[in-house]
């Protein structure tokens, strides 16, 4: 196999071998950081209108325990599944990066389901971005969370096809390193969405 | 490993500039691109003082005189001062720090592309229904729809887009900053424009999401239906105005701390001396960083955010006055007792100190919140904005470009007609913006088209009017100039300006890999350091070897297309055409991700024919 071949001499922490490498991982810590102030300020704005419901739907009305608790559950071990890809990679096997990947993304697509469900039945109870204030603020802040996802999933599946192909490089090494990153931080950003958009709904309310 | 290839595919005219991934042609494209914002924008700012050279008068009427506020003070902050400041940090910061390249070249020039498509995307509003005319701020409700016309959309899309370029620009710099110094180039060993460049990235990293959200928020309210700003569905407008200064108030400090810098590096080599307390100035550059994101709300005085929010938010603004006096002191520390010359690039830095203290003394007053009361919203705002920002970044940036336009172009800007360019726009300047601090406190109200006969405000707008007249001149000047250099054939030399750092240890303008050998760095001031050690340029750190370089790719061109044809499509509710726009972008990064990029390499040989030191 060819791939074989290049882990023989494929240097420990791959992702880190070169000047590349390493300007990448740090460039995309840097943007993990601008990406943490837009949704911070999201979540400011969702704070600041969450209570605005204009007589349609309110929070404690349409959330919904089991189903956001599924969603928390599988999004929280996919990030998990990619820290087994990390590690993987550390081992330079390849064959088993790319399964925890592609475990992450069944996971991914599974969590992005979920939320489509969820928005349509919200859309039916008549909770849209047009409703209310709440609603613009709900659908953004999720939503935003959402696409992020979604192009988690279309951004990890490119390089798992390109690995097939390329194998694990020191130039593929890092792709998959920062595609990690950007994982575990929309999931840092759904823990943040869990609490405050959801459980502090249900809790109902006023905050502030 | 792959093969690489080991020359440059050979490109020329409007494709290589297509194409380029050369921090050095991105500079003179932002320099190019920047330079015709900035002369829109500064035609806009003459239709403004023509419509108010009299009272009552009905030059461009009201409805115009909207769009042309918004549009001169957008086209001003975000597509002129930005990529001009972008063009000199591309220009300067690789060759300060001795790197042979930014840490991302691609990256860098999609932030190009991005930036300029958002920005004609904008301009494109004055031929499809009207410009924006809520002002540059765009506040709701009065940006909403049912206040503003078409031109607001295309405001909203237009900054996003070029936002984006701005935010991966600056990653781009704190990367090449922090990863991609030559050996012994030590963090307090950078010079002083390195070093607010990277505040400054720094800023922009943190600011523009913020602003990026606001714009965000107004598109689904404007396209989609929100409600966010919608106060009858429960919407609060003040949430616009927070994000939108969070983002602001950084943004003051982006465009002025690397003009700063550049005055650093002006009156240190003017003076012939070291800059007066280097570690002072590091200092301050980065604490007035760090203050710039805590003061935003003083924009926000008069909203209603009550006594306890207003006292601490003045006192925030005032104790930015600190650090900056800091700077100005080391400044005028530096002069004394240096052996100062009075080059172009220096009348600039010196007209620059006393007008921008200006500048800084009415922010002092503005930062009080109970006499803000009295100055808000009046031409006394107007005035000190324009002091901080004409007085200050436009001032600096006409430093910078004397200075470093032989680096850029290889050849001298002519010292007479640079003169002359100095002279009228300073004068100019004072006698168009000194006169409004006393309109303002006379009451003159701010983007109101017009004023009365006969209540004292006649001579005042009269005289500046006739000033605007005078900037005019000199930016026609400084064109000329620009024509004339390009046709002389007189060839700058590497080091005209006998400077201390690193890009004048190289040839003007530089080889594409900059540095033959990476240069090893001893001291601050690194050239300096060595010309006091008797040595002839840079000390290499490395024996001479073969230079890998990046290839050059127009997929950053394709990508920012494909936005802003997406930009149009949302705009106009044709959704097909908003999926083909994104399709194309979304495809560019997939062949961007799918196609390795080898790069190529340039041989020592082919190194030592354009002559290199041993």
């Amino acid at each position: 196999m060819a791939t074989h071949h290049a882990n023989a001499v494929l240097p420990d922490e791959p992702e880190k071998a070169t000047l590349e490498g390493k300007n990448k991982i740090l460039g995309f810590w840097l943007f993990l950081g601008g990406e943490t102030v837009l949704f911070g300020s999201l979540f400011a704005t969702f704070i600041a209108l969450r209570d605005q419901a204009n007589g349609g739907p309110t929070a404690q009305e349409l959330f919904d325990m089991p189903i956001v608790a599924w969603s928390t559950f599988i999004l929280l071990t996919s990030s998990m599944t990619s820290v087994m890809a990390v590690l993987a990679l550390h081992k330079k096997n390849l064959k088993q990066l790319q399964a925890w990947m592609t475990v992450t993304v069944l996971l991914g697509l599974a969590f992005l389901c979920l939320e489509i469900y969820e928005f349509n039945h919200y859309v039916h109870l008549g909770h849209t971005i047009a409703s209310s204030a709440f609603g613009s603020a709900f659908y953004t802040l999720v939503g935003f969370h959402g696409g992020h996802v979604a192009f988690g999933i279309a951004w990890i599946t490119t390089l798992i096809l390109q690995s097939l192909k390329k194998g694990l490089t020191v130039v593929t090494a890092p792709k998959f390193y920062v595609a990690a990153l950007y994982w575990h931080f929309i999931d840092v950003v759904w823990v943040f969405i869990f609490t405050v958009v959801y459980l502090m709904g249900m809790i109902g309310g006023k905050v502030g | 490993m792959s093969a690489h290839a080991s020359h440059a595919p050979k490109r020329s005219g409007l494709w290589d500039w297509l194409t380029t991934v050369d921090h050095k042609k991105i500079a003179i494209l932002y320099l190019v691109a920047g330079g015709i914002f900035f002369l829109a924008g500064g035609i806009e700012a003459l239709l403004i003082r023509l419509q108010l050279m009299y009272p009552e008068s009905n030059v461009i009427g009201a409805k115009t005189f909207n769009e042309m506020i918004t549009m001169h003070g957008t086209t001003m902050i975000f597509l002129a001062a930005m990529p001009i400041i972008f063009a000199l940090m591309n220009a300067v910061v690789p060759l300060q720090i001795g790197a042979r390249d930014v840490a991302f070249p691609f990256v860098n020039a999609l932030g190009f592309w991005l930036f300029f498509f958002g920005g004609v995307l904008i301009n494109t509003s004055w031929f499809l229904g009207g410009a924006p005319d809520a002002g540059w701020t765009s506040y709701p409700t009065l940006a909403l729809n049912q206040y503003s016309g078409i031109g607001v959309d295309f405001y909203v899309l237009g900054l996003q887009i070029a936002g984006l370029g701005t935010l991966i620009g600056g990653i781009n710099f704190l990367v090449t900053i922090i990863n991609m110094r030559a050996p012994g180039m030590t963090f307090m060993r950078m010079p002083l424009f390195t070093w607010t460049s990277f505040v400054t990235s720094g800023l922009i990293l943190f600011a523009f999401p913020a602003i990026t959200v606001g714009l965000v928020l107004l598109m689904f309210d404007r396209l989609f239906g929100g409600n966010f700003f919608n106060p009858d569905a429960g919407g609060n407008i003040i949430i616009f105005e927070h994000l939108f200064w969070i983002f602001g108030h950084p943004e003051v400090y982006i465009l002025i701390l690397p003009c700063f810098g550049i005055i650093s590096e002006v009156v240190s080599t003017f003076s012939k001396k070291r800059l007066f307390g280097y570690s002072s100035m590091v200092f301050a550059t980065a604490l007035i960083g760090f203050l710039g994101f805590m003061v935003w709300a003083h924009h926000m005085f008069t909203t209603g955010l009550g006594p306890v929010a207003n006292t601490l938010f003045g006192l925030a603004t005032m104790l930015i006055a600190v650090p900056t006096g800091i700077k100005i002191f080391n400044w005028l520390f530096t002069m004394w007792g240096g052996q100062i010359r009075f080059n172009v690039p220096n009348l600039w830095a010196v007209g620059f100190i006393p007008t921008f203290t200006i500048g800084g003394m009415t922010g002092v007053m503005l930062s009080v919140p109970s006499a803000d009361y009295q100055y808000h919203d009046s031409y006394f705002v107007v005035a000190h904005f324009h002091y901080v920002i004409v007085g200050g970044v436009v001032f600096g940036l006409f430093a910078g470009l004397y200075y470093w336009w032989p680096k850029m172009f290889g050849k001298m800007l002519n010292e007479t007609l640079g003169k002359w360019n100095f002279w009228t726009f300073f004068i100019g300047f004072h006698l168009t913006f000194f006169p409004l601090h006393f309109l303002g406190l006379m009451g003159m109200p701010r983007r109101v088209y017009t004023f009365l006969h006969g209540q004292g405000l006649d001579l005042g707008n009269f005289i500046s009017t006739i000033g605007s007249f005078g900037m005019t001149i000199g930016t026609i000047l400084f064109l000329i100039n620009v024509v004339v250099t390009a046709n002389s054939k007189q060839k700058a030399p590497a080091d005209p300006w006998d400077g201390r750092t690193l890009e004048w240890a190289i040839p003007s303008p530089p080889p594409e890999y900059n540095f033959a050998q990476t240069p090893l760095v001893r001291g601050l001031d690194a050239l300096w350091v060595e010309k006091m050690a008797g040595n002839k340029g840079y000390v290499p750190a490395e024996p001479l070897g073969s230079i890998h370089m990046p290839s050059p790719s127009i997929i950053p061109f394709v990508m920012s297309v494909g936005l802003f044809i997406a930009a149009y499509g949302f705009m106009f509710h044709q959704y097909v055409l908003a999926g083909i726009g994104l399709a194309i972008t979304f495809g560019s990064m997939l062949a961007r991700s799918l196609k390795d990029d080898h790069g190529y390499h340039i041989d020592p040989e082919e190194i030592e024919e354009k002559g290199v030191k041993a």
